[in-house]
């Protein structure tokens, strides 16, 4: 963890994306501190996912700017992708390797030496409480674990901030709120997490949420101040009051 | 007669259990929920429902015909939404729409009264291929095509995953309108906050039934203190919490904690507890639960 003098892990201005004249997302702009559980949220099709993709270096900006980990979303895709973790809404371990090597296989892609994927996948295993079930393949575990597993994975090469993208949807209750607790424990530890939901309880536990409407970013600020500006008992209400005059859904 | 009965169920793949003994009736007109996480065995019994499935042992009844022996029948009278998006990609809306009014040997005019209110919304984009369009689109049309054919019986097996909170309501409100028109109702969801939009609802995890129960006969039922909290360190007060030997369980709920104690305590002596921990901002309030604070609660004591 290195650049750790910037003061922002995500700082964007006016970033805009076009899919030929549709505007997907439309000069948004907002910074992510250290250390903070930032909850990117939005209806279906308000433009999350194009956001989020422009973030990660999967996507380039049509217009606007903007730092990731202090690289340029601009011209420093690659940088970026080096630099952060993400979760991909979709699985993407390897359903027939077996839990070791699907850490092994990343610590890889990440370009860790041999000696700390051992001493990542050791801790990892212990973290999980899955030292036993090592060498079982990732087919075999539950749903909530495959998730935590992801999570984990996903941090591998211990990066600044990571990008969870619906991380708990559909996941039973009780597992749910343990991966919350893993999100707390590693933002404790200074680590930035992006995540999305449509759970909106799940908003409550961010430290600072946004709500995107029509590719603009309609609201930002800690779940109590939103509560209070729209007059609102619950994040529910808060983003139903925000999102019902959507047009793009 | 029952418009759904279901005798003591069972289905494995494997040496995965995916239904233990299964029995429940669902009567007619009755909107009825399957509240459950990934993996509890919901779509299996959709799918031995829908005769798309043999039960290893037991019986399903549907509308009276029985789901192994009458299956044409029951192909006839239900409509099926399932988990995955499964209608024809490379046709558009009303190709869709016009394909399944065929197959059940109907027109779209003929039903048109039943699937107006939801079809009207997506009909401006009819032209549009099914695999353009956005979630909460794809959505109103596997509705509009479960109802083409007018069924008696209409499964959806988890219309709302993945869907943001004001789909998710419409999409409910379309369900109580259906409701209305006679039509028996059987949907299955993660999200617990939607089980007080149904009249009933089972409550399954891993293959078993917990409970099954209109959604106000559990919360009156649910005797446990329970309590709310919160303070400006939200993570530190669970730790705290987690410490307590007075505590059965304490899990986040939003905002606040839900504290389920062993005893039944004054909320000031509780508040008075964590105050001398030299917390700050804290707020406690006797509660009574939501059906997640149910199922959890169940989770824990039966599986």
């Amino acid at each position: 963890m290195n650049l750790e003098k910037d003061e922002y892990v995500i700082e964007v201005n006016e970033l805009t994306k076009m899919f030929g004249n549709f505007t997907a997302v439309d000069a948004i702009s907002f910074n992510v501190k250290p250390g903070e559980i930032f909850g990117f949220l939005g209806a279906n099709g308000a433009g999350k996912t194009t956001a989020m993709r422009m973030l990660i270096g999967l996507s380039k900006p049509t217009s606007g700017s903007g730092t990731v980990v202090g690289f340029d979303v601009l011209n420093q895709p690659e940088s970026i992708k080096k630099n952060i973790g993400y979760m991909s809404q979709k699985f993407s371990l390897y359903n027939d390797l077996t839990i070791r090597e699907n850490i092994r296989f990343y610590g890889g892609i990440y370009g860790l030496i041999k000696a700390t994927i051992k001493e990542k996948t050791e801790e990892i295993l212990q973290e999980l409480d899955l030292v036993s079930a090592a060498n079982k393949l990732v087919s075999e575990l539950p749903l909530g674990w495959k998730q935590r597993l992801s999570f984990a994975v996903s941090m591998v090469h211990d990066p600044r901030i990571v990008f969870l993208d619906e991380p708990t949807g559909g996941v039973d209750p009780k597992v749910r709120r343990q991966f919350w607790e893993m999100i707390y424990e590693q933002s404790q530890k200074g680590r930035t997490i992006f995540v999305t939901t449509h759970y909106m309880d799940e908003a409550e536990y961010c430290d600072r949420v946004s709500i995107m409407v029509d590719g603009k970013i309609d609201a930002l600020d800690t779940p109590q101040n939103l509560k209070n500006t729209f007059g609102a008992n619950s994040m529910d209400e808060v983003f139903l009051k925000l999102a019902r005059k959507a047009k793009n859904t | 007669m029952p418009a759904i009965s279901i005798h003591s169920i069972s289905k494995s793949f494997g040496e995965v259990k995916a239904l233990q003994n299964i029995s429940l009736n669902i009567e007619e007109g009755e909107l009825f929920g399957l509240i459950g996480p990934d993996g509890a065995g919901k779509s299996t019994l959709f799918r031995i429902l829908t005769t798309l499935l043999i039960p290893d042992a037991g019986e399903a009844f549907v509308t009276g015909s029985h789901s192994v022996y009458d299956f044409k029948e029951i192909r006839k009278k239900v409509g099926y939404m399932p988990g995955k998006f499964s209608l024809y990609q490379d046709l558009s809306i009303e190709e869709n729409l016009t394909f399944f009014a065929t197959i059940f040997g109907t027109t779209i005019e003929e039903n048109y009264d039943l699937i107006k209110d939801i079809y009207v919304q997506i009909e401006p984009f009819k032209k549009r291929y099914a695999g353009k369009l956005s979630g909460g689109m794809k959505q109103k049309l596997a509705l509009c095509c479960a109802l083409i054919h007018k069924p008696e019986v209409l499964f959806l097996d988890e219309p709302t995953t993945g869907v943001d909170a004001v789909s998710r309501k419409e999409f409910w409100e379309m369900l109580k309108k259906l409701k209305s028109k006679g039509i028996t109702i059987m949907v299955s969801t993660p999200y617990m906050d939607e089980a007080t939009l149904c009249d009933r609802i089972a409550l399954i995890q891993r293959g078993k039934i917990l409970t099954v129960d209109s959604p106000e006969n559990l919360v009156t039922n649910f005797k446990k203190p329970l309590y709310a909290l919160k303070s400006d360190d939200f993570y530190s007060l669970l730790k705290y919490l987690k410490t307590l030997p007075s505590t059965k369980s304490v899990l986040p709920f939003g905002e606040f904690l839900h504290l389920i104690r062993k005893d039944e305590t004054d909320e000031k002596k509780i508040e008075k507890e964590i105050l001398s921990q030299s917390f700050s901002g804290v707020e406690v309030k006797r509660i009574s639960p939501s059906v997640e604070d149910i199922f959890l609660d169940l989770e824990e004591v039966k599986v």
